[in-house]
């Protein structure tokens, strides 16, 4: 048969079910896949031969009701996965392995997938451009000198170079959107508490949430509904009834209230990110969905307020890696004070750094009000922008990011305008809602661009309709050339 | 009792020095399992057998609060008559060291589970109210042990994540020996609500101690110095008394106080600077984001308010009423569940008030000759009991009473059999002893005239010789009676 790793992860499942391949002929796929993509550096971590052996054992006891019935998945590694090395895309893990799976991967296998390796991303998922990552920045597969988004790059990387059938990565500013947006592909960050943070390398706990990346919108339901749940061992998340977004997924959007911020529109924005944005509008407005115009007050704030709160909790979270349990210890150092040191000197990179100086600076005694509890009341603000103009409205409308993806290089001394990448996803996070980056069109370079739709929260359902009608009738096509094979 | 005045005050060239304490409590919650974790939290398991990946921080790992700490938290703070919080927030101590594996503690910070209360005190000069300023919950660090290795520092993480309960109480304490009746207080209160073995030597109850001085009759507070972390009674008076000699000094001297950390080095019976204020931790307190507020139902805190059980202040008044105690017997006799459980066991086989008089002397002694709880003591409250009615009884005497108890120790054996084995039984028949007594007068005829003559002092004699002929037996009181009236006649 023609290529099967080019198909969505939907028609794969199809192909699996009706036997046209086997789990084992479409490992073998994407193994050679891999083997050959060595210059995107999307992995850091792979597991062929786990994966053929499960493959295998599928093929030899078939369960085809299974949402996921013997696929191989790579995921980002920010993942605990049980005797898999798992870095975070940091020296100072750089020999750790779990001893447990994560609820969300094991969620993944236990719908029949398996791992096949763990991908690149930033160094603890700080980074918009996947160049903060201890083993090397992944390069886009668009063009062998752009940056793939970030955190999730790996994920990215990997998805649209027919390396994996579909992927998971995590959000806490925009790090599965903005790197779905520069891929041309589906990223979705669900409601906050829907999918469980158990066994994820923790970054900033109040906005992280793992969520799926694909080449398709039925694809993300397909994922959501298997990665999702509640889950006892996480107090932040949400006890309700799990659903079946993929089944429940529905084309029909008219009558639908589509919110459009006017805050979004922002200074030096490109002509055709805006170009795209209406073309966006349009198409949903010929769907038969009604346009609103709405204002977000406070969308201004969100991004140094949420360059205090993540940075704060990051701070926090990542003061046990410090050497004396498990990880990288340096070895130098007469004494704990100097062993810390030089560990965490050696073992972080520039940006945790950087983030951990910001996190413990807003923290301080003295600096705690002007800061993180004025960050915190802002974030309060933000949240009632959006509970205000969903009493009205069923979704909004942004674009996913103000650019089509950047250069390798090109951000990396200015901090500030790497930040500004996620001037559109912050708000998401810091509102707990859901959120859908779709491809879109491309910029003038060819550049892949992305719609963003944001839902109520846990109202993932709606904007996975919107996004399958739209899909339908956007009629993007990713092309990209196997450049690197 | 006599009412005595209290008079704790330090000495100086210029006058007298009154010492404010104030007490923050580290009260281990007794629980299975650690305040976010599953792990066992039973004392003297081998290093590091009682550890999850949650208490030693993996990656990814998560806390979950375990509901029996926020009850045990609740009770402690009804017993404690202090309000409590519908609502508190965990948050984030952050702080390096080698056996605090988060790098930050999990405590409570401005919204502590439990509010201002207060506890009672029974002291030679009336009973004493201490305020108590708030509990609140967090978790205790691991063990760093310097001792094992010359070069390398080990690090055991059983302790790691267990719950404890911080009490802080107002500066109000004034006294070595109101920090002691305070401390013993705490202790009896938690140990009646089951939330605290209050075992001192296994560290279930260590208190950092607050001390300033200030001249008698004055209204403000001196500056204040804290000792770290003392976990002995005799301890904390012992730093009392060396840290408040220590800043009268320094006043009468003119010098300053500085505000600072101590540590009391139990060796060398002295407090040692540890840190200045100037060189405090920066804590960077936050709210944990990992854990949501603790919202507390008024229906549960009314339910446990319900099934408590009674505490030592209302047994006290119950046992004065009830028993006919004075305050000072009910005080002893309420001051620990297990003692109070006995007596009344006691008290419902026998004579209310002797069972007091006698627990409080022979038992309580043979007890803390044995250094027993009264929970192992070889005598029952059955038996103890029958031993009592005995007494009442007249079947034997005080003496004989105190035989047959130390019998009773070494073997275990109810007081009837050993009384009638050993024919200890009183002689009560005035028959019998009439008979006795005239034997004895019709051999001692000159002591008889004597005693007839006006040497009164001869009537011990008599009931010396009483004594001698019934081998001890003779019920003293009968033989009172039945000498004088025979020595009249």
């Amino acid at each position: 048969m023609a290529d099967i790793t080019n198909q969505s992860l939907n028609e794969i499942i199809e192909n699996v079910k009706t036997k046209k391949v086997s789990s084992t002929e479409l490992t073998k796929a994407y193994v050679k896949n891999i083997e050959s993509a060595k210059k995107l550096n999307a992995f850091v971590t792979t597991t062929f031969d786990q994966a053929l052996d499960k493959a295998k054992q599928f093929d030899n006891k078939p369960n085809f009701d299974q949402l996921l019935p013997g696929i191989p998945l790579a995921v980002k590694d920010l993942f605990c996965t049980e005797n898999t090395k798992t870095t975070a895309g940091s020296n100072i893990l750089n020999n750790f392995i779990p001893s447990y799976e994560s609820t969300v991967t094991k969620n993944l296998w236990d719908h029949g997938s398996f791992l096949l390796g763990k991908l690149n991303c930033d160094e603890f998922a700080m980074g918009s451009s996947n160049e903060t990552s201890h083993y090397g920045n992944v390069i886009n597969p668009v063009g062998d000198q752009l940056v793939p988004g970030g955190s999730s790059g790996g994920s990215s990387s990997a998805l649209a170079a027919d390396l994996t059938p579909a992927t998971i990565g995590t959000d806490t500013g925009g790090s599965i959107r903005q790197p779905a947006s520069f891929t041309g592909t589906v990223g979705l960050k669900p409601t906050y508490g829907l999918c469980s943070r158990w066994g994820i390398v923790a970054f900033a706990s109040s906005l992280d949430q793992a969520g799926p990346m694909t080449k398709t919108i039925q694809d993300c339901a397909i994922m959501l509904e298997a990665m999702s749940g509640f889950d006892k061992k996480d107090s932040t998340s949400i006890n309700k009834k799990e659903e079946q977004y993929s089944k429940n997924l529905k084309d029909n959007i008219k009558g639908l209230k589509i919110g459009i911020p006017k805050e979004y529109r922002v200074d030096n924005m490109p002509k055709e990110v805006d170009e795209l944005w209406e073309k966006g509008k349009k198409i949903l407005k010929d769907l038969g969905a009604q346009l609103i115009d709405i204002s977000l007050p406070h969308t201004k704030y969100a991004l140094p307020t949420y360059y205090i709160v993540a940075p704060a909790e990051a701070s926090s979270n990542l003061a046990r890696y410090d050497g004396v349990r498990y990880g990288y210890r340096s070895k130098q150092g007469k004494d704990l004070i100097e062993m810390y040191e030089k560990t965490r000197s050696e073992g972080f990179g520039d940006e945790v750094k950087r983030r951990i100086l910001i996190g413990t600076y807003v923290l301080s005694s003295g600096y705690y009000d002007a800061y993180y509890l004025k960050a915190q009341k802002v974030r309060q603000l933000i949240k009632k922008d959006f509970d205000d103009s969903f009493k009205k409205i069923d979704a909004i409308l942004t674009p996913s990011t103000p650019s089509s993806a950047f250069k390798i290089g090109e951000k990396t001394n200015d901090p500030v305008s790497m930040y500004l990448n996620d001037i559109f996803t912050v708000p998401v996070n810091l509102a707990g809602l859901p959120a859908l980056s779709m491809p879109a069109g491309v910029d003038n370079k060819g550049h892949p661009l992305g719609l963003q739709l944001i839902g109520k929260a846990l109202d993932e359902q709606k904007i996975l309709n919107i996004g399958y009608a739209f899909e339908k009738n956007c009629c993007f096509r990713n092309k990209i050339k196997k450049w690197w094979s | 009792m006599s009412k005595e005045k209290f008079d704790y005050f330090i000495k100086g060239e210029k006058g007298k020095y009154e010492v404010v304490i104030g007490l923050e409590v580290h009260a281990q919650v007794l629980s299975k399992s650690k305040l976010f974790s599953g792990s066992s939290t039973k004392f003297g398991a081998d290093p590091n057998n009682q550890v999850s990946l949650i208490d030693s921080a993996f990656p990814g790992m998560l806390p979950v609060i375990n509901e029996e700490c926020v009850k045990q938290a609740v009770r402690t703070g009804l017993g404690l008559n202090a309000k409590i919080n519908n609502y508190s927030v965990f948050d984030r101590k952050n702080y390096f060291y080698a056996d605090l594996p988060q790098g930050y503690q999990i405590s409570q910070y401005k919204n502590p589970i439990v509010g201002e209360g207060k506890v009672l005190l029974d002291m030679p000069y009336g009973s004493k109210e201490i305020g108590i300023e708030r509990l609140h919950l967090e978790q205790d660090a691991g063990k760093s042990i310097h001792d094992m290795d010359p070069s390398n520092t080990y690090v055991d993480l059983n302790r790691s994540g267990i719950a404890l309960m911080e009490i802080v109480s107002k500066p109000d304490l004034r006294s070595p020996d109101e920090v002691n009746a305070y401390i013993k207080k705490l202790r009896s209160i938690m140990r009646y609500l089951g939330t605290c073995d209050g075992n001192m030597q296994e560290g279930s109850l260590r208190a950092d101690v607050n001390v300033s001085v200030r001249k008698e009759g004055d209204t403000n507070f001196g500056t204040r110095c804290e000792i770290k972390n003392v976990n002995s009674i005799k301890f904390m008076q012992m730093a009392i008394e060396y840290e408040a000699a220590r800043q009268v000094e320094l006043i009468e001297n003119g010098k300053k106080i500085d505000q600072e950390t101590r540590l009391f080095d139990t060796k060398k019976n002295e407090t040692r600077s540890m840190r200045s204020k100037e060189d405090a931790h920066d804590y960077r307190y936050f709210p944990d984001p990992d854990l949501l507020p603790l919202k507390l139902e008024q229906k549960l805190i009314d339910d446990l308010k319900k099934s408590l059980p009674e505490l030592p202040d209302k047994k006290k008044e119950r046992f004065v009423k009830e028993y006919g105690l004075n305050a000072y017997e009910a005080n002893v006799l309420v001051s620990e569940k297990e003692i109070s459980d006995y007596y009344e066991e006691v008290a419902k086989l026998s004579d209310k008030k002797l069972a007091a008089t006698w627990m409080m002397g022979d038992l309580f002694a043979m007890l803390n000759d044995r250094g027993l709880d009264i929970s192992k003591s070889p005598i029952s409250a059955k038996h103890f009991a029958e031993l009592v009615q005995a007494i009442k009884s007249g079947e034997i005497s005080g003496r004989i009473a105190k035989e047959v108890f130390e019998i009773m120790v070494e073997s275990g054996d109810n007081p009837k059999k050993i009384i009638e084995s050993k024919g200890m039984k009183q002689q009560s028949d005035p028959k019998e002893l009439e008979k006795m007594i005239n034997e004895i007068l019709s051999k001692n005829k000159d002591k008889v005239d004597q005693y007839k003559a006006g040497k009164e002092k001869l009537f011990g004699f008599f009931v010396g010789q009483v004594m001698k002929l019934s081998g001890g037996k003779a019920n003293p009181q009968l033989t009172n009676e039945i000498l004088k009236k025979l020595l009249k006649g």
